[in-house]
């Protein structure tokens, strides 16, 4: 633990070292313990693909996986993802650089307009179709309750979350095609 | 909307977490999944001053053990993994029934019961199922360890017996006796939201399926957790031949919601009633069901 100064104006506070893995990286940073572990991935670590809305878990834009799970970032405070595994928006394109398939499929049905909400909505849709590959539209639906979005194209990103599991079945026939 | 300064601890047993609390009195508190404590502290309704963060204590407070009677949990076990557990279904169908309700999907992967019973708002289920249920919480502190019954623990709204110095290890959520039934519901603005009116029904029938008793507790209409105890209506009559929308009639008369922005208590009192009809009825039918079910629960969790 050390007291230090720093451009956020958290003088005089407590801070600590933090290790964990961010979309498979290792990253040290040294923040003040209050941060939340939204803040930490934009400010620390310049990760701004996470979107912060509404700050008190409500509205899901900030919605990271914490060891395949999501979880709202804003709820969690950087200090307790020690020794975790964070997957960002940023971490969800695979290997080869081709899209996910829940990005794919948001591309293919038109699942943003603003975007603001998308990271959040990618999150949870991603761990959404890796449990249930096969969704009805009830759970598809279910699967985003958490997650707002004020231009209010819920539609579409129920035909995305479809489309993603979709896209997911494909991929995994071609890989076991091939 | 940023948390006030405190300092954080991050003990690494159970012992040493006691230890911070006792020290640091009313001005520490503990935080396990965060998903209340957060926000609460974000938009300063709290500022402690000090923050005892226990998700290191895995190896002592993620216990999660099944059993005929009940089941019981440490304070890491999250919504939902004990929501998945199919053997806790099993044994304690009420626990899951009403964890699907507790707020969205994503909030239920980080958020722990035993905090959720710890924080005791009268808007959340796990408290009125721990009430409904008569299960019991488990504190330790450095003077020892003690067991709270529900009907104990619970003194206000938002507000346990629990001491400073204590922390919640763990809850324990027994499972109703004999051929019994329950359901739980719950009718909300919107989908997730805290709910404007919610329910949880235990249903016991004798073997002619007559009720030998039939107790329900509500969300978002008492101050603590309070079990309306039906059996004295109801006794000696079968669940087909009860009057179920009386049952609702019975519980409007004797409640006393809050009303605010979200609903008045005249429409709280029809809430509740409308949820007491149309719970009582299913746990009743779940009760014949279960007891129809030719494997019994000791074996449910090894069947395919």
């Amino acid at each position: 633990m050390t007291t230090t100064d720093d451009h956020t104006g958290t003088q005089g506070e407590q801070h600590l070292e933090v290790r964990l893995r961010v979309n498979g990286m290792p990253r040290r940073v040294e923040l003040p313990v209050r941060r939340t572990l939204c803040d930490a991935l934009r400010q620390d670590l310049g990760l701004t693909g996470t979107h912060v809305g509404c700050e008190h878990g409500v509205c899901g834009a900030c919605t990271v996986l914490l060891d395949g799970e999501p979880v709202r970032s804003c709820l969690m405070l950087a200090v307790s993802a020690e020794d975790h595994d964070v997957t960002t928006v940023e971490g969800l394109t695979e290997p080869d650089g081709r899209l996910s398939p829940t990005q794919q499929a948001f591309v293919d049905c038109h699942g943003l307009q603003c975007g603001f909400c998308t990271p959040g909505f990618l999150t949870t849709i991603s761990a959404f179709i890796e449990e249930n590959p096969e969704p009805t539209e009830e759970e598809a639906r279910e699967a985003v309750g958490g997650n707002l979005c004020r231009c209010t194209g819920y539609q579409n990103i129920v035909a995305s979350v479809l489309r993603a599991a979709e896209i997911q079945r494909e991929r995994a026939a071609e890989g076991g095609a091939a | 909307m940023k948390t006030p300064k405190f300092s954080y601890h991050a003990p690494r047993t159970v012992a040493e977490a006691l230890d911070v609390l006792a020290e640091h009195s009313s001005d520490g508190k503990v935080l396990a999944g965060g998903q209340s404590l957060v926000p609460v502290m974000a938009m300063r309704l709290a500022s402690p001053g000090h923050l005892v963060d226990i998700n290191r204590l895995t190896d002592e407070l993620s216990g999660l053990e099944v059993d005929d009677e009940g089941v019981r949990i440490g304070a890491l076990v999250r919504h939902a993994r004990l929501e998945r557990d199919e053997k806790a279904a099993a044994s304690v169908p009420l626990v899951g029934q009403a964890l699907r309700h507790v707020a969205h999907p994503t909030i239920r992967n980080r958020g722990t019961t035993v905090g959720s019973l710890a924080h005791a708002d009268p808007s959340a289920e796990m408290p009125t199922v721990l009430a409904l249920l008569g299960g019991h919480v488990v504190a330790r502190s450095v003077r020892g360890e003690r067991t709270i019954d529900a009907a104990d623990f619970f003194v206000g709204p938002m507000e346990s017996c629990l001491g400073y110095d204590e922390l919640a290890v763990a809850a324990y959520f027994p499972a109703p006796e004999g051929r019994f039934g329950t359901a739980f519901d719950e009718i909300c603005r919107r989908h997730g939201d805290y709910a404007m009116c919610g329910a949880g029904v235990v249903a016991v029938l004798d073997e002619a399926e007559q009720y030998v008793s039939l107790k329900l507790s509500l969300v978002s209409v008492h101050d603590v957790p309070e079990v309306l105890d039906l059996t004295e209506v109801v006794r000696g009559t079968t669940y087909d031949d009860v009057d179920h929308a009386a049952l609702g009639d019975w519980v409007r008369d004797r409640i006393d919601p809050p009303g605010d922005l979200h609903a008045s208590a005249d429409f709280r009192r029809h809430l509740a009633s409308v949820l007491t009809k149309r719970l009582t009825h299913q746990a009743a039918v779940a009760a014949v069901e279960r007891a129809s079910t030719p494997t019994s629960s000791t074996t449910a969790g090894g069947r395919p």
